[in-house]
């Protein structure tokens, strides 16, 4: 076992635990943060893709030890008091999704990407939105429902 | 998809990481974990311990000098393709780094993981070869520097000897009426790449790099012409892939023949 920090949302978390441990596994499980998704643990769905010092990351892709000094973020960070971000608010609207299941994953990927790039084009937008795999909407919902969050913003 | 058990270590300076490298016989190195991760979490390795390079300042600056621009190994592949100081100098290496895997992908994966882990279908390995850049490696006896087109050995297999760390990559500045492209093939967007090919035309005529055809990246120069159709003909006749059930090898020589084509009609039409 090895005990290290984790800063995540701002919060401190003290987790024991095993080298091994994947980033998505103690956020889930020691941190109780279940808003971060597992899907294929090996980088190819973008279900727990999370904030590593402002930059997307997929949680499943990184030990959770490396972790130790930098600063986490995730979906439960998004909504602040009760309040979606515009990007959610967005995806609401829209019908950007349907299970949830990719949701929290495509929202913190977009939420790093319009932060670099506020007024992406379409193109650009599904460029980016391929890394985040959804079985349900056929993703023209999310591409409008992204595109939407950036006209407003 | 949970990895085997490993001991972790993060060392604070290059020293001492190399100290921990001959020290524990069965280590790998971590830096982005983009290609790592994925393949301990497959249990496909199993390393005794991983020697997180992440806590090493200074290895991930990107500047120019001396006819060179030079990338230190823990440089994620999102800052080299949006740097300007590579756009500038370098702009075969920026659309390369930009056409590697998913936005999240980019911002954690890294120069010197990519051109260690030694895909064949990687863009960075391929890009390296075509323009033969110079691998700087650290060992215990201090750096050695080595061509790119020397560094790649097989599949998978680098002169990287087991007891050095890459440290950074020089790539030589592009001259000023040098065009470039780089043009790929993938099923999906991010997927690996079936074939992707490295151009540059300058005064010398035209280098190709080609990728995923082979065990390494493969280098063509000294064509004679830059007749886009003529090239691309003779380079598909100089590739032979291996037969694969998901990729015949026709399929991929058709690939290269295709977009060597589009590569240098992209290099020739450019301004």
């Amino acid at each position: 076992m090895y005990e290290f920090e984790l800063k995540v949302n701002g919060e401190r978390y003290v987790v024991r635990a095993e080298p091994r441990k994947l980033l998505s596994d103690v956020l889930r499980e020691d941190c109780r943060l279940t808003g971060t998704h597992v899907g294929c643990e090996h980088g190819v769905c973008g279900a727990c893709t999370v904030l590593v010092d402002g930059k997307p990351a997929r949680a499943c892709l990184v030990y959770a030890p490396q972790m130790e000094g930098h600063e986490i973020t995730t979906i439960e960070a998004v909504a602040k008091d009760g309040k979606l971000s515009p990007l959610q608010q967005a995806l609401h609207e829209a019908h950007g999704l349907q299970c949830g299941f990719c949701t929290a994953g495509i929202v913190m990927t977009f939420e790093a990407y319009l932060k670099e790039n506020p007024r992406p084009t379409e193109a650009e937008v599904r460029e980016v939105l391929a890394g985040n795999l959804c079985r349900c909407t056929g993703y023209h919902n999310i591409v409008r429902a992204i595109l939407d969050a950036a006209a407003k913003a | 998809m949970k990895p085997a058990p490993f001991r972790y270590h993060r060392p604070g300076s290059l020293a001492e990481a190399l100290a921990l490298l001959s020290q524990l016989g069965d280590a790998k190195l971590i830096a982005g974990g983009q290609s790592l991760a994925p393949m301990m979490n497959m249990r496909l390795v199993s390393p005794a311990a991983l020697i997180d390079l992440n806590g090493i300042a200074g290895l991930d600056g990107i500047s120019e000098r001396n006819g060179f621009v030079e990338i230190g190994a823990l440089a994620r592949h999102h800052a080299v393709a949006n740097s300007s100081v590579v756009k500038t100098h370098c702009p075969l290496l920026a659309q390369a780094a930009g056409a590697i895997g998913h936005y999240a992908i980019r911002a954690r994966g890294t120069l010197g993981g990519s051109l260690a882990h030694a895909d064949p279908a990687a863009q960075l390995p391929l890009v390296a070869a075509t323009l033969n850049a110079e691998i700087v490696l650290a060992g215990k006896r201090g750096e050695r520097r080595i061509a790119a087109r020397d560094f790649f050995v097989s599949l998978m297999s680098t002169a990287l000897a087991p007891d050095e760390i890459i440290v950074a990559a020089r790539f030589p500045k592009s001259a000023p009426r040098e065009r470039c492209a780089y043009t790929q093939f993938s099923r999906r967007t991010g997927d690996f790449a079936l074939v992707g090919v490295a151009c540059t035309l300058g005064s010398d005529g035209l280098t190709l790099g080609i990728g995923g055809v082979e065990d390494k990246p493969l280098v063509f120069a000294d064509f004679g012409t830059t007749d886009a159709a003529s090239v691309a003909h003779a380079v598909r006749e100089r590739v032979s892939p291996a037969e694969n059930p998901r990729v015949p090898a026709v399929f991929r020589k058709e690939l290269v023949e295709i977009l060597t084509r589009r590569a240098i009609q992209q290099c020739t039409s450019s301004n």
